[in-house]
């Protein structure tokens, strides 16, 4: 390599500004929801009482957040596997246009999908009132993710020669869906569930109008104590957000790295 | 990171077509492959319904509100004819188109950098530049607030140093920034991926033929990088246009499409409208990904 000159360290500063940009926001946020007063700054002492006060308002949100993202991973799985087998197996215009289709709640906005879903749906009472009407516009939203996640890997094996050699020696379909397909995908199911479980913890556009007053999700309770709290409680509210996502944040990183090398 | 490869259909052909010529000669091809439609058709139907029931049926439902409203299917034309809506449309339009190139430029410059050098701290500063891929959008508007917001960052900085307050989140202007800040991670993904697939002979091939720095950036990488530029500036722009939780957290008042939807849902109860105006919304967001995907032979979806 070149002596680094000028231009190196020119664009060397350029990046860690856009770094700046992204991190600092997340560190402050992550500080003010453990400062006693974020207005007088970190010389006010470190606390946990805002921790607190947001596991008292808002525990409800953060069970029924996880319960709704765990329920979305297990139908996505259920749904999009297969579906994602079938894509691959299959080469023709109609399984391009199928594709086509699933993708088509992530490009619609949320805003969208989530009117339709009332208008066609709101008179279901008891139906509009539970969890489940929340799942139903998650599931729409992260299948896509899962079936992408789930083809990537059946195109990148040769999983037709595997299954030929185990149909060859007596396999039937079931035996070679489930000892030979799912094993050689699992990194791309692992991959596409943990997006799933991320997104659907996270996901706002759609949420915001499909819960009612007793259904509320986490981001939902975000923007609650955005408008309502003070900053601390947002601010600590956000950290236990975090810290929720970060986790499988990480392992999708590293999960991306190993493909790459 | 969930996009399948380009070309990824082309990829499969390749590898189906002698597995279905085995399958004509002799006995094993019954058994296997390509001969059990049924299997298929079943393994896809649970997907199938889910979809038409709680998707295309609700689309087509929505569709057809928007135009049984006071003034029918003019609803549908009123995003041009009603001043306030083609008014946020344009704002909606000039933001996103923004955001675009601002986030384009940004990547394109760091993710070129973090590409082309390599230097103690670089995994670092990649995980950091990629990071903030799955925060929703409220979250983002906290980040804009913590920046730029009342008792934020700038704010901070701009009153030690020159004695007065600049605050803009609660404006187009932090909008502006959230839409950058969400979009980053997306794009320098894409347009890293897409460098590190350069073939480095037509780089070493044009300096040996005595091209400057800036020359080969100018002719060489930049155009081998269009269908990035193509599919990630589609993704970062329909996004921007459909987001919704920013404008949500930031203010109520930004006048952009999105929240000119929210208003006649929620503040007029206008139905109708708000379902035209949505599917309206839908169709450019989704035409505009389409348009970019033919172009650029990759796949292209919108996050978040």
């Amino acid at each position: 390599m070149a002596k680094r000159g000028i231009s190196f360290w020119a664009q060397l500063a350029f990046t860690l500004l856009v770094c700046a940009l992204l991190v600092v926001p997340v560190v402050l946020s992550m500080l003010a929801g453990v400062t006693v007063n974020y207005f007088v700054g970190i010389k006010s002492g470190l606390t946990l009482r805002w921790v607190e006060e947001v596991w008292r308002l808002y525990a409800e949100t953060i069970w029924l957040s996880m319960r709704i993202a765990f329920a979305c991973l297990a139908c996505t799985l259920l749904l999009g596997v297969p579906a994602a087998y079938v894509l691959a197996r299959r080469t023709g215009a109609v399984a391009r246009a199928i594709e086509e289709l699933l993708v088509m709640p992530v490009a619609v906005p949320g805003l969208a999908t989530s009117l339709a879903l009332i208008v066609t749906y709101g008179g279901f009472g008891d139906f509009r009132r539970s969890w489940v009407f929340i799942l139903v516009g998650h599931v729409l939203f992260t299948l896509p993710f899962m079936v992408r996640s789930v083809l990537a890997v059946l195109h990148s094996i040769d999983f037709a020669t595997l299954e030929e050699g185990a149909a060859s020696l007596g396999a039937g379909f079931l035996q070679r869906f489930f000892h030979v397909v799912l094993p050689n995908c699992l990194s791309g199911i692992l991959a596409g569930s943990l997006m799933v479980l991320t997104l659907s913890m996270g996901e706002f556009n759609l949420t915001w109008l499909l819960h009612t007053p007793l259904t509320k999700t986490l981001p939902v309770g975000l923007a609650d104590s955005y408008a309502s709290m003070r900053l601390e409680i947002g601010s600590a509210y956000t950290l236990v957000f975090f810290l929720m996502i970060i986790p499988s944040l990480i392992v999708l990183q590293i999960l991306a790295n190993r493909k790459r090398a | 990171m969930s996009l399948p490869p380009p070309n990824a259909s082309a990829l499969a052909d390749s590898q189906f077509r002698p597995l279905q010529r085995q399958g004509t000669g002799w006995g094993w091809g019954q058994l296997t492959l390509g001969r059990d439609p049924l299997v298929l058709t079943a393994m896809m139907a649970p997907a199938a319904v889910v979809f038409g029931a709680f998707f295309l049926l609700p689309m087509l439902r929505l569709f057809l509100i928007g135009g049984s409203g006071a003034e029918g299917w003019g609803a549908y034309a009123s995003i041009i004819t009603n001043p306030r809506h083609l008014e946020s449309l344009v704002s909606t339009v000039l933001l996103s188109a923004g955001v675009t190139l601002v986030t384009l430029v940004v990547s394109t410059v760091a993710g070129l950098f973090l590409v082309r050098n390599r230097f103690p701290g670089r995994s670092l500063l990649n995980a950091m530049l990629t990071f903030p891929l799955a925060f929703p959008g409220v979250v983002i508007g906290f980040m804009v607030i913590m920046l730029a917001g009342r008792q934020g960052l700038i704010g901070d900085l701009t009153f030690k140093l020159a004695g007065s307050k600049l605050v803009f989140a609660y404006s187009m202007a932090g909008l502006f920034l959230g839409y950058v800040y969400f979009s980053i991670p997306r794009v320098i993904l894409t347009i890293m991926a897409s460098a590190e697939k350069l073939d480095p002979r037509l780089e070493e091939a044009a300096r040996s033929l005595g091209a400057r720095p800036w020359q080969v950036v100018g002719h060489v990488i930049l155009p081998a990088l269009k269908p990035a530029f193509l599919s990630a500036g589609a993704v970062c722009f329909a996004t921007a246009m459909g987001a919704f939780g920013t404008a949500f957290t930031l203010a109520t008042r930004i006048d952009v499409l999105p929240m000119t939807i929210y208003t006649e849902f929620t503040l007029a109860a206008n139905i109708a409208m708000a379902a035209a105006l949505s599917f309206v919304l839908g169709a450019v967001t989704w035409a505009a990904l389409a348009v970019a995907r033919s172009f650029a032979g990759t796949s292209v979806a919108a996050a978040g």
